[in-house]
């Protein structure tokens, strides 16, 4: 297999395999934060802000993975 | 006139026909120019000042620093003590991260220490990420090295300042930590040999506050960059349309990204002054 093909294949897995879990993740968070809000209204300055500092961690790790397949398409 | 005419269609078509060999043989590096998607990790250096590079984030950082500071200069000349407009909306701005700081890290006086570090990066960063916005910032080329190479670009979009901004944040937080509770008991936090499951935990915990390096740096870099790449290619596909809304949301993801940066930053510092068992105190 050439390298060129593989660095494409390579890429493209990287890429999405490694968004696959902080989507879900991110998911799951905006919904408990929905969740949190319905039941209590009031709170829900606290709870976004607090729901805004976990999605940025989990989407980090996506950000890492799409960072990795730059680096395997660009460099080198 | 036929003879013309013929002169005229044979020229054309040799032209073609021999463009078309050439273009079928470039084709690979063809498409590369074609595609006219100009993705570079690293930025590229715009002039030498005596041996040392000015890459064109560098001097887009440059510009913000001017920008900030002029401004910071502007804003005392107008202070007043009835406020205008402009020195109410900064007072809010400034009131009100002062309020959250001293929220967050219960103390008035540390609020007020960290005030100067907390803003800065998140003026710096917000106004770097958002001038990479204006027209001319990406496009405006100029010659260097034999390739046309842009004059400005997004600062974050250079892992360069996004890793020094991220050293500088990690530095503060390590030393407050050991300024405030002492060395040993800040080491005392991450090396304990009370237990071994203290002891792994503590240093997994050592570890992942060296990760807070690469995850600082990379966070920001990996939404401005991946937004950069993002504009670019709509750019190809539908040059004036498709990258309005896209723009729209990279303007808000640089404000979000500026306001965790600082935000972390400023977590991390309340998470290192606290003191070790301070949950088992209820």
């Amino acid at each position: 297999m050439e390298s060129e093909g593989a660095q494409l294949i390579a890429m493209a897995i990287a890429a999405g395999l490694g968004v696959l879990g902080p989507g879900i993740g991110i998911g799951l968070i905006g919904g408990k934060a929905m969740e949190a809000i319905g039941r209590n209204p009031e709170a829900s300055g606290k709870v976004v802000s607090n729901m805004i500092l976990a999605i940025v961690f989990a989407e980090a790790l996506g950000i890492l993975a799409l960072v990795v397949s730059f680096i395997i398409r660009f460099v080198g | 006139m036929t003879g013309v005419l013929a002169q005229l269609g044979s020229f054309f078509n040799t032209n073609v026909a021999h463009a078309a060999t050439e273009a079928v043989e470039h084709a690979p590096e063809a498409a590369e120019h074609a595609s006219g998607i100009h993705v570079v990790l690293k930025a590229e250096e715009v002039f030498n000042l005596a041996g040392f590079p000015i890459t064109n984030s560098l001097l887009m950082t440059l510009v913000t620093s001017a920008l900030l500071i002029g401004f910071a200069f502007f804003f005392r000349k107008k202070l007043a003590m009835v406020p205008g407009k402009l020195q109410a909306g900064v007072e809010m701005l400034f009131e009100g991260v002062l309020n959250y700081m001293a929220e967050t890290l219960e103390s008035r006086e540390l609020a007020r220490k960290f005030f100067p570090l907390i803003m800065t990066i998140f003026l710096f960063v917000l106004v770097a990420n958002q001038l990479a916005f204006l027209p001319g910032v990406g496009s405006l080329l100029v010659e260097h090295g034999g390739a046309a190479v842009p004059l400005f670009r997004a600062p974050a979009a250079d892992l360069n300042m996004t890793l020094a901004l991220a050293i500088i944040a990690f530095l503060v937080i390590e030393i407050t930590g050991v300024v405030v509770l002492g060395f040993f008991k800040y080491a005392g936090k991450y090396v304990n040999f009370s237990s071994p499951v203290n002891f792994v935990v503590g240093i997994i915990e050592l570890l992942s506050n060296i990760g807070r390096l690469i995850s600082f740096s990379f966070r920001l870099f990996g939404n401005v960059f991946a937004g950069e790449v993002m504009i670019a290619v709509a750019l190809f596909f539908v040059a004036y349309l498709l990258p309005v809304p896209l723009m729209a949301f990279e303007v808000f993801v640089a404000f979000i990204q500026a306001v965790v940066f600082a935000m972390l930053t400023l977590f991390f510092i309340k998470l290192s002054i606290m003191d070790p068992h301070g949950d088992e105190a209820h």
